[in-house]
């Protein structure tokens, strides 16, 4: 586990992680709540980016409905605390475990009929369509009203029931960050990230190498899901309310795996920098707009879009893999590889 | 419930599932040539909505009628977004091409929710309300003139990819990318009518929506997702498929309005696809590839 975690990273590196890091950890000492909350969904697209690139960027499978994911995740813990008062961390369990179950079905019912490329994208999105709309009629769950968690104003921080403020869950989604990196390091040079790459650069050959294919897929589907759902779970105690228009909507798993494409595909830091890069670029763009009194409603998702465009005609492999390059990172870790060439 | 409640509901769900099929057959002709996921498809439809709705606001000028000029316009806007912006694009891998036609679709989503803003706007046609009835059962005018004009678009197709000498082309650009190239075929070109021949199926289908639905921007994403299912369940590549497809699409949801809540409608659809691709990925009337 070791040998997997930390051989490899040149001195550097391990510096540069670490002033990161410790500018993060200190960084609630001297910046406002405004920017704590910015940092927070910075953290949250980072990791759910994260759990995605798992599925697409490691094993080529390209799920457009994460969302669906999230909000298992979120109504699992915050149904069985607002019904049960069952506190999120094993709310965290049963998120896990339900994200889970749906991510076997989903991949057995692909996988198994050779449900594939487009087709694959398209059943993850009517998977989280149907969720969508199913939620919108679950009445126990709030249906289309909403669920909400109860609120007031904190003096001091539960962590074991995550009520608490901001600065709290800043914490909290900077760790589950810097886990999710460790994690994804060890599955990328674990047996099984090579079999995923196998798989992803070449199905056939990887089958005909003796790879069990079909087993590797669910794995990474199932890992996918599972880490997601978390992001889920503090989504719901973060914010207290939930609407499955919202939650399971596709701009949601839109927004998820934008991240990873700006900041590189198959990278292990290029999630992390997209995020950073998208979310500062939204809301300064938010800011921007309104010193130039551009105030109405779709004026900065236009922009969001032809920036969008710019990025991927001009950068088609993302921020990241052109940076660790010129940081001498992508020599033994192959991060500065493009690795999206079709054949 | 009587026997002719359903009926109605049945043939108003044909109807609707014609139109559907029609725009459809926009994604299908795309995705099968161009090999792109035209993910701003729903939009694209929008789009056309709207020039429809001001049409007939500011100028009277009856959707039906409009429908001509209204395909060209998407045919224009077709040619010019595969020219300029998806070419380029076309060895790209998927999710490089999802996320260009994504931000596409951003950017016209919100351009509308700028020029329209977000309340829904309808056309009132003298003829909304008039029926027919024929051995008992109702019929719904402004359904019938719809649903005639998309079986009549829909043959007017098959017939240009069939017998003309540039449909002939495109379909051999779908059928051996490279033996097209060999041969002396302008591709890129042939790409580019495909996509702007798509687009003015849209554009047709959605000026005939108009008169049967409320337009609002945020109904794109909604349509492009229907559009999937429907050419998916239909049989990708199949033009007979993408229109049996959306009638199929038309009658469950329908049938779901009126048996369940229409709320849940779409649902259905859901589970139909999901159904479809298990038992037969190709699709119905799709060639397995496989």
């Amino acid at each position: 586990m070791k040998k997997l975690l930390i051989d490899g990273v040149p001195g550097h590196g391990w510096l540069m992680l670490a002033v990161t890091t410790a500018l993060l950890l200190a960084a609630p000492l001297f910046v406002n709540d405004y920017l704590i909350t910015v940092l927070i969904l910075i953290f949250y697209f980072a990791y759910a980016g994260q759990a995605w690139n798992i599925m697409m960027g490691f094993a080529g499978q390209l799920s457009l409905g994460h969302a669906l994911y999230v909000g298992l995740g979120a109504y699992a813990a915050a149904g069985l605390y607002v019904h049960f008062g069952v506190g999120p961390w094993i709310g965290m369990g049963a998120a896990i475990i339900i994200s889970g179950v749906v991510a076997v079905i989903l991949g057995y019912l692909a996988f198994r009929f050779g449900v594939g490329g487009v087709y694959f994208a398209i059943l993850t999105i009517a998977f989280a369509e149907f969720a969508r709309i199913g939620f919108d009629h679950i009445k126990f769950l709030g249906a289309s009203s909403g669920l909400f968690l109860p609120v007031k104003q904190y003096v001091s921080n539960d962590l074991w029931s995550l009520r608490g403020k901001p600065v709290m869950f800043y914490y909290l989604m900077l760790v589950l960050m810097l886990v999710a990196l460790g994690i994804c390091r060890m599955l990328l040079r674990s047996r099984l990230g090579y079999y995923w790459r196998a798989i992803r650069e070449d199905e056939q050959a990887a089958q005909s190498l003796g790879i069990d294919v079909f087993r590797c897929k669910m794995y990474a589907v199932v890992i996918s899901a599972a880490m997601t759902s978390v992001a889920g779970v503090f989504f719901a105690f973060y914010y207290n309310n939930l609407f499955p228009e919202q939650v399971f909507h596709i701009s949601r798993s839109i927004e998820i795996i934008l991240g990873p494409i700006i900041g590189g595909i198959g990278t292990l830091v290029g999630p992390i920098v997209g995020a950073f890069v998208l979310t500062i670029f939204s809301e300064g763009m938010t800011e921007l707009l309104e010193v130039f009194k551009l105030t109405s409603p779709g004026a900065k998702q236009v922009f969001y879009g032809i920036a969008l465009l710019v990025v991927i005609l001009l950068m088609p492999h993302g921020i990241w893999p052109p940076i660790a390059r010129a940081l001498g990172l992508a020599e033994k870790s192959g991060e500065g590889k493009p690795t999206d060439e079709k054949p | 419930m009587p026997l002719e409640t359903y009926i109605n509901v049945i043939i108003g769900g044909v109807l609707t599932g014609l139109v559907y099929g029609l725009m459809a057959l926009g994604l299908s002709i795309i995705f099968g040539v161009v090999r792109i996921v035209n993910f701003a498809h729903g939009e694209m439809m929008t789009i056309a909505m709207y020039v429809a709705v001001v049409a007939f606001s500011q100028f009277h000028l009856d959707p039906l009628l409009m429908m001509v000029p209204i395909a060209a316009a998407l045919f224009a806007l077709g040619y010019v977004m595969q020219a300029g912006l998806i070419n380029p694009f076309i060895n790209r891998p998927e999710h490089s091409q999802f996320i260009l036609l994504v931000a596409v679709a951003l950017i016209m989503v919100n351009l509308l929710l700028i020029i329209f803003g977000p309340d829904a706007q309808s056309v009132q046609t003298s003829y909304s309300l008039d029926s027919y009835e024929i051995a008992g059962v109702i019929i719904d005018a402004t359904k019938a003139y719809t649903g005639a004009a998309a079986v009549v678009l829909s043959a007017a197709l098959f017939a240009f990819f069939q017998m003309s000498r540039t449909g002939q082309s495109i379909r051999a650009c779908a059928d051996n990318y490279t033996g097209a190239l060999v041969v002396g075929l302008n591709v890129k070109h042939l790409y580019a009518l495909t996509f702007g021949i798509g687009a003015a199926c849209v554009g047709a289908a959605g000026s005939m929506l108009v008169l049967l639905i409320d337009v609002t921007p945020a109904l794109g994403p909604g349509y492009t997702l229907l559009a999937f299912i429907i050419v998916i369940t239909g049989g990708l590549g199949s033009m007979p498929g993408a229109l049996l497809g959306g009638v199929l699409i038309g009658v469950t949801e329908a049938m779901a309005g009126l048996l369940f809540t229409p709320s849940a409608k779409s649902m259905f659809s859901f589970a139909l696809l999901v159904i479809v691709l298990l038992f037969r990925p190709q699709g119905i009337l799709g060639k397995a590839t496989r």
